[in-house]
């Protein structure tokens, strides 16, 4: 009996602690339905009436599917060519003998472990001399390199390839790159989409790097567009139009989880198995 | 026929080097490079454009020197630790009552997507909608807080030094605390189940358990989650620079000002490119040792 009460008192805890997971949400999905007299002068759970108006307010300031399209122009390539290029670079360092392979793992290892303020102002260096500031070369291109995919890709392709299905393919006649792509890539899919997933929403969360590299504002991602929203003073007196723009800017991310948050948690999960 | 086995396998080793070859190849390019190029603008005298002039140690002795630096690692660190305390022990404190064999809670899936949520959407986002939630004068938070008559009067939570660091720290512990909980439910799940029904047996209670089973064998992954987030806790820009706006970046008297808002200062607005790489070493070295020491102390013997 004693264990049933327990129980029950948890319950409440945890969807407690659901609830402050969520609420800040709700209120910005409510908030962003009301007008901004409404919002200064009450407070409510419930929509208003407004989110016609606070439409009209924010994209006579700012056009967000413009940075709704550009992050998709960063994040959509970025994410194929980290995908890719990781797996095929873990497939040639797990499966293949060569010279420097132990190496390139353990420079893998410390660049996992950099942090990325360090490389910063030399990056940005980097893109000066190669005329790519504005541009989203330096967004995208980048990607190939993933130390992190690649070690993850590299437990992943050790534990579930097995030696002798290459060796069946080779005797066949079938070229390497040919035995990557026809063999290999399908048996790696599952781990490359987890992977992939937060791949994906990393690159379209990403600030700081699109911050010092986009100056054109037609060329801005999302959250860079996002946060000139601060320097608007003609929109804070209305804080509706603002909970809008954030809105827009969280929901595809809030529905994409819906559909995949079991391979987002086990991509979280597998990131901290060891070896 | 052995030499010519040998060569086939050697020219299928070569292929190998075709397919790392582009990760190589960028690596240096993006990732290396402007590692030592930062290295090298460290010691330099450098605006941004021209040609950076040596200058040796002068920039690393003027941040060691500078107050406004060490004010901002204070910072952070105490934004940090915060989070830290508040993050960790709620993903513990969860991963203890879901690991328990006696209440076998349910519902963990959902329980675990929901605690993510807060992880999910960019940092730029929930700046705003904290910024405009725990606004003065009209936001909801202090609305709410009336409304309840938990206060009489608006509280300024962005706009004074002494709740200011701490809202900064109780966003990142909610940004972040469903990915430690993850993690460490991960953890648990791989602990054989023998183990706590052996425990069981032999009358081992809750805490008894956890201290003697569950907290040893987690050891590793709590390494993992203790060096990650230091890493990118010290690297903390965007909530407070994105709450505090553009003319006031680091307000309440400089008490939200972080170590890479202050290298983006210098790096980006002020264009005093070898000292803000200078910076960025400092923090480095500081993050470096930090993180040994925290293999020192959480890896113990097996690392």
């Amino acid at each position: 009996m004693a264990t049933k009460i327990k129980r029950c008192i948890l319950y409440i805890l945890l969807i407690a602690l659901g609830v402050t997971c969520f609420l800040p949400f709700w209120l910005m999905m409510v908030n962003a339905t009301r007008s901004g007299v409404e919002i200064t002068h009450s407070f409510s759970f419930l929509p208003g009436h407004s989110l016609h108006d606070n439409w009209v307010v924010l994209f006579d300031y700012v056009n967000l599917f413009l940075g709704f399209f550009n992050s998709l122009k960063v994040a959509v390539p970025a994410t194929l060519l980290t995908a890719y290029f990781s797996a095929i670079t873990a497939f040639g360092m797990a499966m293949y003998e060569w010279k420097g392979n132990n190496l390139l793992f353990k420079i893998i290892v410390v660049f996992m472990m950099i942090p990325g303020q360090l490389s910063l102002i030399g990056f940005y260096n980097l893109c000066q001399k190669l005329h790519l500031i504005d541009s989203y070369i330096p967004l995208i291109i980048p990607a190939i390199a993933s130390p992190g995919i690649v070690f993850f890709l590299r437990q992943y392709v050790k534990a579930t390839l097995s030696k002798s299905l290459m060796e069946a393919a080779r005797i066949d006649g079938a070229s390497e790159i040919h035995i990557f792509h026809r063999i290999v890539l399908p048996i790696m899919a599952p781990g490359i989409a987890t992977m992939s997933i937060g791949t994906f929403i990393g690159n379209w969360n990403s600030y700081l790097v699109p911050l010092i590299l986009l100056n054109t504002p037609k060329k801005m991602t999302l959250p860079v567009m996002i946060s000139t929203l601060n320097a608007a003073t003609d929109l804070q007196k209305n804080q509706g139009a603002i909970y809008l723009g954030v809105a827009i800017s969280v929901v595809p991310i809030m529905i994409v989880f819906a559909f995949c948050s079991k391979y987002i948690i086990s991509s979280i999960s597998a990131g901290s198995v060891k070896e | 026929m052995k030499a010519a086995v040998k060569t086939r396998k050697k020219n299928r080793n070569n292929a190998a080097y075709l397919f790392v070859l582009p990760f190589i190849i960028v690596f240096l390019i993006f990732s290396v490079y402007p590692v030592v190029r930062t290295l090298y603008l460290s010691f330099t005298t450098y605006k941004g454009y021209g040609t950076p002039t040596f200058n040796g140690i002068a920039n690393y002795t003027r941040v060691l020197k500078d107050k406004f630096f060490w004010r901002s690692l204070y910072n952070t660190v105490k934004m940090w630790s915060l989070n830290i305390v508040l993050q960790l022990g709620l993903a513990f404190l969860l991963t203890i009552v879901f690991s328990d064999i006696k209440y076998k809670l349910r519902g963990l899936g959902i329980f675990r997507a929901v605690y993510y949520l807060p992880n999910l959407i960019a940092a730029t986002s929930v700046a705003f909608l904290f910024k405009t939630l725990l606004d003065w004068k009209y936001g909801s938070f202090n609305q709410l807080l009336l409304m309840t008559h938990l206060v009489d009067q608006q509280i300024n939570w962005m706009g004074q030094r002494s709740t200011a660091w701490a809202v900064i720290g109780v966003i990142q512990a909610w940004m972040w605390f469903g990915n430690s909980f993850i993690i460490l439910m991960a953890g648990v799940q791989g602990i054989p189940s023998d183990y706590f029904e052996a425990a069981a047996i032999d009358g081992a209670g809750r805490w008894k358990v956890f201290g003697s089973i569950t907290l040893p064998l987690l050891r590793p992954i709590l390494l993992y989650v203790a060096v990650t987030s230091l890493i990118g806790g010290l690297q903390l820009f965007d909530l407070p620079f994105l709450m505090t706006g553009p003319s006031t970046a680091g307000e309440p008297g400089g008490t939200l000002q972080t170590t890479v808002m202050y290298l983006y200062k210098f790096g980006f607005e002020t264009h005093q490119v070898g000292f803000a790489a200078a910076i960025a070493y400092t923090l480095f070295f500081i993050i470096l040792f930090v993180s040994i020491m925290e293999f020192k102390f959480i890896g113990g013997k097996e690392d």
